[in-house]
C-alpha cells in the first residue's frame, strides 16, 4: 500500500523535525524527493541520510521571487512535479495590540502566500499529467484559534479555505488538494520544556501524549497516495483528540 | 493558415475528445463543444505549447471559438 514509485514530490520546510520526517516518508515509499528549505546545510544532512533520488533546493519563502525560483528549480530537477507538500511555516507571536505589520505581513507571506504561488507554478505540469496531489500543512489552531497567534491562525484558516476553493477547480483533472492539521507534536521545541509544562499541555490531550513528526508524515503520506484518490478539499486533523473536528 | 487551422482542430479534438467534424471555425468551445472553463485553460496552454508562443491573459479571455484561435495564433506566430 501506499506505493509512489515513479512520482516526484516537493517538500517545502524540509529542514524542520515535520517536514524532514514528510520527505522521508514519501522518499520511503518510493518518490524522488526535492527537499526545501532555508537552511542548506541542513538540507544536505537530510538529503545524505536519503541517499539516491533526492535533490537539494535552498529557498527562501518569504521572498516572492526566490519562491518563482523554486518552482523554475523543482522543474529542472525534477521535470514535473507531482506531490508538493507546502509544509514551511513560520510564526511570529504577540498579542494583537502589539503585533507589528511586518510580523502579519511576513507569516503571511510565509505560510499562506508562497503556498498559493508554489501550486500555481506547478500545477500546470500536474493538469497535463491529470494526476496531482497537493498537502497542505495547516495546524489545529487555523480551526480552534489560539490567543498571540492572530497572524498564525489567520495564515492556516487561509490556507484550509485555499485548499478547499483549489480542490473544486482541479477535482475534475484527477488533482487532489488537502490539508493535515498537526496538534502538539514533539520538536526540538519541545524538548526544551519542563515536566511541568510538558505535563500541561498533555493535560489537554485525550490520548495523553505529544505526537511525533512521524504521525504527520503518516497521514501526509496517505494523502499523496492513489489510494487517497476520492479525498479532497479535506482537512485531516492529527492532533490525539485534542480538537474533535 | 490552413497549417495552424489544421493543427488548432486537431488541438480541439483530442483535448476535448469531440467528433472532427463538430470543430468547425464557428464552434464556441464552451457552448458547442462541452468544455468547462478549465477546458479553455488548458486549450490556451496546449496552443501556446504547439505554436511556441504567449497568448495574454487578456488576449486567451477573448478566445471562444475556433475560429477566434485560429486568427490569433496567425497574428501572432
Amino acid at each position: 500500500m501506499f506505493d509512489l514509485s515513479g512520482k516526484k514530490a516537493l517538500v517545502t520546510g524540509a529542514t524542520g523535525g515535520i517536514g524532514a520526517s514528510i520527505a522521508k516518508a514519501l522518499h520511503a515509499a518510493g518518490a524522488e524527493v526535492a527537499i526545501s528549505g532555508t537552511r542548506a546545510e541542513k538540507l544536505q544532512e537530510l538529503a545524505a541520510e536519503l541517499g539516491g533520488r533526492v535533490h537539494v533546493i535552498a529557498a527562501n519563502l518569504s521572498d516572492r521571487t526566490s519562491v518563482d525560483q523554486l518552482v523554475k528549480d523543482a522543474g529542472e530537477v525534477l521535470g514535473s512535479v507531482d506531490i508538493l507538500v507546502n509544509n514551511a511555516g513560520i510564526t511570529k507571536d504577540n498579542l494583537a495590540m502589539r503585533m507589528k505589520e511586518d510580523e502579519w505581513d511576513s507569516v503571511m507571506q510565509v505560510n499562506l502566500e508562497s503556498a498559493f504561488r508554489l501550486i500555481k507554478g506547478l500545477m500546470r505540469g500536474m493538469m497535463k499529467a491529470r494526476w496531482g496531489r497537493v498537502v497542505n500543512i495547516t495546524s489545529v489552531v487555523g480551526v480552534t484559534g489560539n490567543p498571540g497567534q492572530a497572524n498564525y491562525c489567520a495564515s492556516k484558516a487561509g490556507m484550509i479555505g485555499m485548499s478547499k476553493a483549489l480542490a473544486a477547480e482541479l477535482a475534475s483533472r484527477g488533482i487532489t488538494v488537502n490539508c493535515v492539521a498537526p496538534g502538539f507534536i514533539a520538536t526540538p521545541m519541545t524538548e526544551v520544556l519542563t515536566d511541568e509544562q510538558k505535563a500541561a499541555i498533555t493535560n489537554g490531550i485525550p490520548s495523553g501524549e505529544l505526537g511525533s513528526p512521524e504521525d504527520i508524515a503518516s497521514a501526509v503520506l496517505y494523502l499523496a497516495s492513489n489510494e487517497a484518490k476520492y479525498v479532497t478539499g479535506q482537512t485531516l486533523h492529527v492532533n490525539g483528540g485534542l480538537a474533535m473536528i | 493558415m490552413s497549417d495552424i487551422a489544421d493543427k488548432v482542430k486537431k488541438i480541439v479534438v483530442e483535448h476535448l475528445g469531440v467528433d472532427e467534424d463538430k470543430v468547425t471555425e464557428n464552434a464556441s468551445f464552451i457552448d458547442d463543444l462541452g468544455a468547462d472553463s478549465l477546458d479553455t485553460v488548458e486549450l490556451v496552454m496546449a496552443f501556446e505549447e504547439e505554436f511556441g508562443i504567449e497568448i495574454p491573459d487578456d488576449a486567451a479571455e477573448k478566445i471562444q471559438t475556433v475560429k477566434d484561435a485560429i486568427d490569433f495564433i496567425s497574428a501572432n506566430s
